[in-house]
């Protein structure tokens, strides 16, 4: 085990309408076995020892899964290595006398709460405008009786596999959401259970991204580049497609 | 302190159906005059939330994350068990009643899981519905594994992803009723207190985390779906937001807790390598389906891995356990390696792992095939500790995983508090004193789906309550109450930090007078000793602690303080459940209770009983109260892996 010396330029911001600004912090002693957010509570006890306000952060699970975590690291969202959340990067990655720059994920649709923590309560209600198979509790056939090709139940879960963290819209120029609306959207369109509303799932929740503030998708492909979960832009040729044929021929 | 527990009368099989008829109903068109709340948004909490919706309640749902789809269930990886019997392989609903029963160590009432075992199957139906991408077979139909040493697959997945895709199937299903304006979605609110108005549940005080305002709600309802507590040993496997806070401030306002002792200690975790660490990761327990389990035969043996020959290894499960081997179940699995560790032989820099060795596995299946099953695991398990699985052995070491102790619940789920529902890992029920790999996705959701509707249901349908309005005096009570206690975290903070202590060291030493004592084995010396420590280590946060900032806004050291304050009250109950419970049983290994094989004693004549605690005054030890056990339909047997 080794440990390394850090300069770390991190951004603070009391609360929403407040102005925020880079602050320089040193951190000494840096284990390179720790976590990202490992080395950040260290910074923190470090904060509060000196009497300074800690560093605000979101994060959860801290096993990759949660969707929680997530920072701009060098200007990367999740920082240098590849399908990883901040939380399962580690401090073996940086050398000593690096300095890192920390920003929050940063999009018109996130606004920053407190230093590094943002809401992404938007992404939720693109999935509650109909990110879902309508289906009440009970009666529902035998779960055998729709039989689903492996294949398409693992493109399915290809898709389904995002967390929802928000990388994606962080790093995209147009702070477009459309890598996380079609990773529903394929999961859903894929499996027959989602055929019922298809169209209709596809309008209403291209039609919500929009009354976010999310902008549009112009292929820059940042999103894929830094998604943890390796969710590719095929979905969203497919999310593409999904609404173009709900135009056509819905309303 | 009145232990009912309803279990209804008549044949094993027809209990769940004949309770179904005998419960009141509540009519479509009065369900939307009652108001429910829940708290938590996990397997348990957004499946309850979405069916009660459903059926036209009115629901008010709370979550202290910034989205209900980031609950802990999410992080669960291996699968959910099911008794569809789709492989022909003999299993049924009595069969996976029984492993289950068994599993649990015949701690657990039979009726509770007889009914879990038959409402498994129609989650499969339910979650296939809603778009879970369960794992197929090539013909379309939904493959199954076996998990945990079952000897059936029963157990259905979606890689290793199986609680993220359940969670996500109830999120969505939350989310349209969100959307459908039967629920209304409270996020980053943490609950603080339950609210009683005539001995009736009837709402809660939260602290809305964004603005650190602290607000009560009213309901006819209130559902507790807040998880477990395994946080109390600063180190686990849970995430870093679970607490005990909602369902101890429940305790404290009468509901009685159940079991606290029982906690799981899973055995393939990654080891703890630093005194920074922060948080544990689990390893699937598949691993060990391959894995060969060793460590140095000689106490103090340093040599790297490659260089201790065979006849120098100790391959100690398979020559303590030839039938089962390195695949005993886990909480014999965790004792072995903390007893190896114990006697010197532990690997690693701390000494507190053992070896998980592919090395044999890889000789006879090539690489090839053994990255096919674990690539993933590999993966993750190299990109923590930077060191290749296929080149040396894995380290692990047992972590804690999942707390079978809760809230004490009948077997409608309603607490000892009237209106007080505890479903998920925040009750006790179902689990006996160990859980079973693929059991816990099962209750969640059976609880939240198919359980909770009807006891609400029958609730209301017997219950009369007074009209309020969330004004009363209770209300106000519990509000200010909950501020007064806010107040006590701050205020060691308006002279600065200087000299003082952080949350997270006191929470530190909590977890290790825990671990020490109170973990996988367990003696009466120990255990009293921690209960002398205990109030010296609370008495020091008390009197040293340095929260940072002030309630009025977004303060996660005071978050953080909160919880502490709980679980440093909690682990009373814990050490005193431990001590009174003088057997070994389960994941629960008491030293003075072993067999001449050193293997754990059950001691069925004494203990055949649910531990019970009821909060008597912050001056008296908590009283213990006794939910007696009976075996009607299986007849417990000494669990023997030789």
């Amino acid at each position: 085990m080794s440990s390394i010396n850090l300069t770390l330029k991190i951004w603070r911001q009391e609360n929403s309408d407040a102005l925020g600004s880079l602050e320089t912090y040193n951190l000494d002693d840096v284990h390179t076995d720790m976590s990202f957010l490992e080395m950040l509570d260290i910074l923190n006890e470090k904060l509060t020892k000196e009497g300074k306000d800690p560093v605000a952060f979101d994060h959860d699970c801290r096993e990759g899964i949660c969707g929680m975590c997530g920072a701009v690291i060098d200007g990367v969202a999740h920082g240098p290595e590849k399908e990883v959340t901040l939380c399962q990067l580690h401090m073996r990655n940086f050398s000593s006398g690096d300095t890192i720059v920390i920003e929050p994920f940063r999009s018109r649709a996130f606004p920053v709460k407190k230093d590094l923590l943002i809401d992404r309560s938007a992404l939720d209600r693109i999935i509650q405008a109909g990110g879902y198979v309508s289906v009440n509790t009970g009666g529902t056939p035998d779960g055998n009786s729709i039989p689903i090709p492996s294949d398409k139940a693992e493109l399915a879960m290809d898709a389904a596999a995002c967390i929802g963290c928000g990388a994606c819209i962080a790093s995209c120029p147009n702070g477009a959401a459309m890598l996380f609306t079609s990773a529903k959207i394929s999961q859903l369109a894929l499996l027959p259970q989602g055929q019922t509303e298809r169209k209709q799932r596809a309008l209403s929740m291209v039609e919500q991204m929009d009354k976010e503030g999310f902008g549009n998708c112009t292929n820059a492909k940042e999103c894929e580049a830094v998604c943890p979960k390796g969710i590719s832009i095929r979905n969203i040729a497919r999310l593409n497609r999904e609404y173009l044929m709900a135009t056509l021929t819905e309303g | 302190m009145e232990l009912n527990s309803r279990v209804p009368s008549g044949p094993l099989a027809d209990k769940w159906s004949n309770h179904r008829f005998s419960n009141k109903l509540v009519n479509p068109a009065n369900r939307r005059k009652y108001k429910v709340i829940v708290v938590g948004t996990g397997l348990a909490g957004a499946s309850a939330s979405a069916t009660l919706a459903e059926q036209g309640y009115n629901v008010q749902t709370f979550c202290i994350q910034d989205s209900p789809r980031r609950a802990h269930s999410i992080a669960a990886q291996g699968g959910i068990n099911a008794a569809k019997n789709y492989q022909n392989d003999g299993d049924s609903i009595h069969r996976l009643f029984y492993d289950t029963i068994k599993g649990g160590d015949f701690r657990a009432r039979e009726a509770n899981v007889y009914r879990l075992a038959e409402v498994s199957n129609e989650i499969i139906d339910q979650c296939v519905a809603q778009g879970v991408p369960f794992a197929r077979e090539y013909g379309g139909t939904l493959a199954n594994r076996s998990f945990g040493g079952a000897q059936v697959s029963r157990t259905f997945y979606a890689r290793g992803q199986t609680g993220q895709q359940l969670l996500l199937g109830a999120y969505s299903a939350l989310s349209r009723q969100i959307h459908a304006g039967k629920v209304e979605m409270f996020t980053r609110r943490e609950m603080m207190d339950v609210v009683l108005v005539d001995g009736q549940a009837r709402g809660i005080t939260t602290r809305n985390i964004m603005t650190g305002e602290v607000e009560t709600f009213w309901a006819d309802v209130v559902i507790l779906a807040t998880g477990g507590y395994g946080n109390a040993y600063f180190l686990s496997t849970n995430a870093m937001a679970s607490n005990v806070t909602a369902a101890w401030r429940a305790h404290k306002k009468g509901a009685g807790f159940a079991n606290p002792s029982f906690v799981q200690i899973h055995p393939t975790c990654i080891p703890v390598h630093g005194d920074y660490q922060s948080k544990l990761t689990l390893m699937s327990e598949s691993l060990r389906n391959d894995g060969r389990v060793w460590v140095p035969k000689n106490p103090g043996d340093k040599r790297h891995p490659s260089e201790i020959p065979e006849e120098d290894r100790d391959y100690y499960l398979e020559n303590k356990y030839p039938s089962f081997g390195n695949l005993v179940p886990r909480d014999v699995a965790s004792r072995n390696a903390k007893e190896q560790c114990d006697a010197g032989k532990g690997v690693g820099n701390t000494g507190l792992a053992v070896y998980l060795d592919f090395a044999e596995a890889i000789r006879r299946d090539g690489e090839e095939t053994i990255l096919k099953k674990y690539g993933n695991l590999f993966q993750m398990y190299e990109k923590i500790t930077d060191s290749n699985p296929l080149v040396e052995p894995m380290m692990i070491y047992p972590a804690v995983h999942y707390t079978m102790g809760g809230l004490w619940v009948d077997y409608d789920l309603m607490t000892t508090i009237p209106g007080l529902f505890a479903i998920g890992e925040c009750n006790f029920s179902d689990h006996g004193a160990n859980r079973l790999g693929a059991s816990a996705l099962m209750q969640g959701l059976a609880d939240g789906y198919f359980i909770i509707a009807t006891s609400v249901a029958h609730y209301l349908g017997t219950t009369s309550m007074e009209k309020i309005s969330g004004t009363e005096a209770p209300f106000k009570d519990s509000k200010r109450e909950v501020e007064d206690r806010i107040d006590m975290l701050l205020k060691n903070s308006s002279g600065g930090p200087a000299g003082k202590l952080t949350v997270d060291e006191i929470h530190k030493e909590l977890g290790r007078l825990l671990w020490d004592n109170c973990g996988m084995a367990r003696n009466k010396e120990d255990l009293e000793k921690a209960l002398e420590e205990l109030p010296e280590i609370r008495q020091k946060f008390w009197d040293y602690v340095y929260v940072p900032g002030d309630g009025k806004a977004l303060n996660q050291s005071l978050e953080r303080a909160g919880r502490v304050a709980d679980f440093l009250e909690f682990a009373e109950i814990m050490i005193r459940d431990a001590l009174a419970r003088e057997e070994s049983c389960g994941c629960h290994l008491r030293e003075e209770s072993q067999t001449e094989e050193n293997e754990a004693k059950r001691d069925d004549e004494n203990f055949m009983h649910v531990a019970v605690w009821e909060h008597v005054s912050s001056d008296e030890p908590p009283k213990l109260h006794k939910e007696m056990l009976d075996f009607e339909f299986v007849t417990p047997s000494q669990r023997s892996y030789k």
